[in-house]
């Protein structure tokens, strides 16, 4: 893109390449278990090692999503959880040394508005958007949103993306591109997508400077596996699962602290 | 589109009728997961490879003269009109008497046969009321393909007969049990399924709504219903309909007959939402009264939503119209003032049931009780129009599977309005 607008995560990412490893790019929603209760969450997350945030505001209709974070975003909004508790939140967290990105279906956007909603999330400290039913083609009103406040704008490519399209979107988007490791939606899988470590070379090749990657990374071998060659390993599922399991807040806490240690442990061994 | 069977029609070629997507105004696109974007490249590929090849619609032709029993027969019916209002003819375009019972065949058949050139294996569904369901596992035992149907869990219980109907068919029906466990979130796990084999499977959408090619392509699957309609008209009064008028859920059945008319002016056209328990009630499905624009499922159109872009669930004695947005096509013609979109209660759906069955001896779907409500309701304005004004009602689809509901909703018997899978047949 032509407006020169500086990316908080490319930065960031920049920062860790030169330390020679990947970014931790942690995923939680807004509104679970409790807004004051995923705020607390995410502070824990950064404090032990999460090195980008990706805050998710919960949805009714979550197509890309599993089972763990369904759950989740039902708990968020049978609780009353609000797009304006998304801002709050990204407000609290914000200048805690991790970018945040909020991750949104789109029409929560397209109903409080594309720039009114770029113009609150900037104000609020955020870095950009993770779009997962967003794409390009239909983002004319994003992209002069994100450009007019400075925000990053994060696609997705799929193994299914052709060459043209791997182009498009790299060039579209600002951050980094978010490579899905596999066909399919979010969950905790048994092993990463073979065809991950291709398309991030693939998306690179189509001039993406950085590729991150999610989808069923849950374990800290799968993050060091998927750290060896992606920019950004890219975990939800497996955290929300350590909360959605505990028999307690307090709990949760310790069992989310631990799976973000495993998981940045991992990273940071991989190469 | 070819495809049609030996009926005279005279093709509408106006600018309305050949609009076709990603866009209808400001409505339609694709708002999809990039996962899914070249799965819908190669379906609008192959069907605009198969709208130009004459074996294509052969074919579709062949297998709706021998299979659906196309053309469906057009019926006046003077007692119901009676109701209507004085001096009005109303005609049914008899959808209902379609193999598998309802408009829904159209489309499966046609996409059936897309998917047999694109050389996948398996289809996946959606299904509301269970009519494009039974479809859809209808043209998978013909073609033999695989087939999976999600289905709400709370539609599973109101419409027990046509489950039954998709596993006597082999196919597997998945009642999803998340959210308000109705269309929407059928549609939702259907998305979910197809992101995840999109390279073997084919999502066999079945309305006008989702991303482009599909409110287009189902569209051009349906308007068979209008183009014979419109030449069956001919053939008995020699002349168009005063109004045309259609139930709309997601709008296929509705736009399937609106098309071939678009661009004659003198015919009004009038489609029927579910207003459930009433607009203030907010219990109902009736997005042109009670929703505003926004996306869902891939498609910007008119929604039922919240403050904040929620969707909002809909409600409504149907199953089939129990859905929170529209086609694209249809909230362009709302907004272009080319159609007019009402509300029509529960209530008033039931009563224009009884009517029909007491005065015609025809069942409908509830669905289309809408529609027939819709009739009921013109009736007064109608007379305003011409002096034997004449309304074209599409009857959608036959009303066996609603026996129970209709049953327990008369007092007929003790139940809830829900019929249990082992108890069905002897209803």
């Amino acid at each position: 893109m032509t407006v020169a607008v500086t990316s908080h995560v490319g930065a960031r990412l920049e920062e860790l390449r030169g330390q020679g490893r990947a970014a931790l790019v942690g995923y939680l929603p807004v509104g679970f278990p409790t807004v004051p209760g995923s705020v607390e969450a995410v502070r824990t997350m950064i404090d032990a090692g999460a090195d980008v945030v990706e805050l998710g505001m919960p949805y009714t209709d979550p197509v890309m999503d599993g089972p763990v974070i369904q759950r989740a975003a039902d708990v968020a909004l049978a609780n009353g959880t609000r797009v304006s508790d998304t801002l709050r939140a990204v407000e609290e967290v914000a200048g805690r040394g991790a970018p945040v990105l909020v991750m949104t279906y789109w029409n929560l956007v397209l109903r409080y508005g594309v720039d009114a909603y770029a113009r609150d999330l900037a104000a609020a400290g955020g870095a950009g958007l993770i779009t997962p039913d967003l794409i390009p083609d239909e983002a004319a009103d994003w992209f002069a949103a994100s450009d007019a406040h400075g925000l990053d704008r994060v696609f997705l490519v799929a193994p299914s993306s052709t060459k043209e399209r791997l182009a498009s979107t790299s060039a579209a988007s600002r951050g980094f591109v978010y490579a899905a490791s596999t066909m399919g939606v979010t969950g905790v899988r048994a092993s990463v997508g073979e065809r991950a470590e291709q398309l991030v070379a693939d998306t690179r090749e189509a001039g993406a400077q950085n590729v991150c990657v999610g989808l069923g990374v849950s374990t800290p071998e799968q993050a060091a596996q998927v750290g060896r060659y992606a920019d950004g390993v890219i975990v939800g599922s497996a955290l929300v699962r350590t909360l959605l399991d505990a028999s307690d807040e307090g709990a949760g806490l310790d069992a989310l602290a631990a799976a973000t240690a495993g998981l940045a442990a991992g990273v940071a061994g991989a190469r | 589109m070819s495809g049609r069977p030996e009926v005279p029609v005279e093709p509408s070629l106006g600018p309305l009728a050949n609009h076709a997507g990603p866009y209808f105004g400001d409505f339609g696109g694709r708002w999809v997961p990039e996962a899914l974007v070249a799965a819908l490249d190669e379906l609008e590929t192959a069907y605009a490879k198969a709208q130009t090849d004459p074996a294509f619609g052969a074919e579709l032709a062949r297998l709706h003269r021998t299979y659906t029993g196309r053309p469906s027969p057009l019926t006046e019916v003077p007692r119901f009109a009676a109701h209507v209002g004085e001096g009005v003819r109303v005609f049914l375009k008899r959808e209902d008497l379609n193999h598998t019972g309802s408009h829904k065949i159209n489309n499966v058949l046609g996409q059936a046969l897309l998917v047999k050139r694109m050389g996948k294996k398996r289809l996946i569904a959606e299904t509301g009321a269970g009519q494009h369901g039974v479809a859809t596992a209808t043209a998978a035992a013909l073609m033999d393909l695989e087939c999976t149907v999600y289905m709400g869990e709370e539609d599973t219980e109101r419409q027990a007969l046509n489950v039954a109907r998709m596993e006597l068919l082999g196919a597997t029906v998945v009642p999803v049990k998340i959210g308000t466990r109705t269309l929407k979130d059928a549609i939702n796990e259907a998305l979910r399924d197809w992101v995840a084999n999109v390279e073997t499977t084919h999502y066999l959408l079945g309305t006008v709504t989702g991303p482009h090619p599909f409110p287009t392509m189902v569209r051009d699957f349906h308007k068979i219903i209008g183009e014979e309609a419109r030449a069956q008209l001919q053939a008995e009064i020699g002349r168009l309909p005063d109004a045309l008028v259609a139930c709309v859920g997601g709008g296929s059945n509705a736009m399937g007959l609106f098309n071939a008319f678009l661009d004659d002016a003198s015919v009004r056209i009038f489609g029927f939402e579910a207003g459930g328990l009433g607009i203030s009630s907010g219990k109902h499905a009736a997005r042109f009264s009670g929703g505003e624009p926004g996306v869902l499922h891939g498609a910007r159109s008119y929604l039922l939503q919240d403050e904040d872009g929620q969707t909002r669930p809909s409600h409504s004695v149907s199953a089939g119209l129990d859905y929170p947005s529209v086609g694209p096509e249809h909230a362009w013609l709302h907004d272009i003032g080319r159609a007019q979109y009402r509300p029509v209660s529960d209530d008033e759906a039931m009563e224009a049931f009884r009517l029909l069955c007491r005065t015609e001896g025809i069942i409908p779907a509830i669905e289309s009780a809408h529609a027939l409500a819709g009739a009921v309701q013109l009736g007064r304005e109608a007379r305003e129009w011409s002096d034997e004004p004449v309304l074209l009602v599409n009857l959608s689809g036959r009303g066996d599977k609603d026996v129970a509901t209709a049953a327990a909703w008369f007092g007929l018997i003790d139940d809830e309005p829900v019929v249990k899978a082992d108890e069905g047949e002897q209803l």
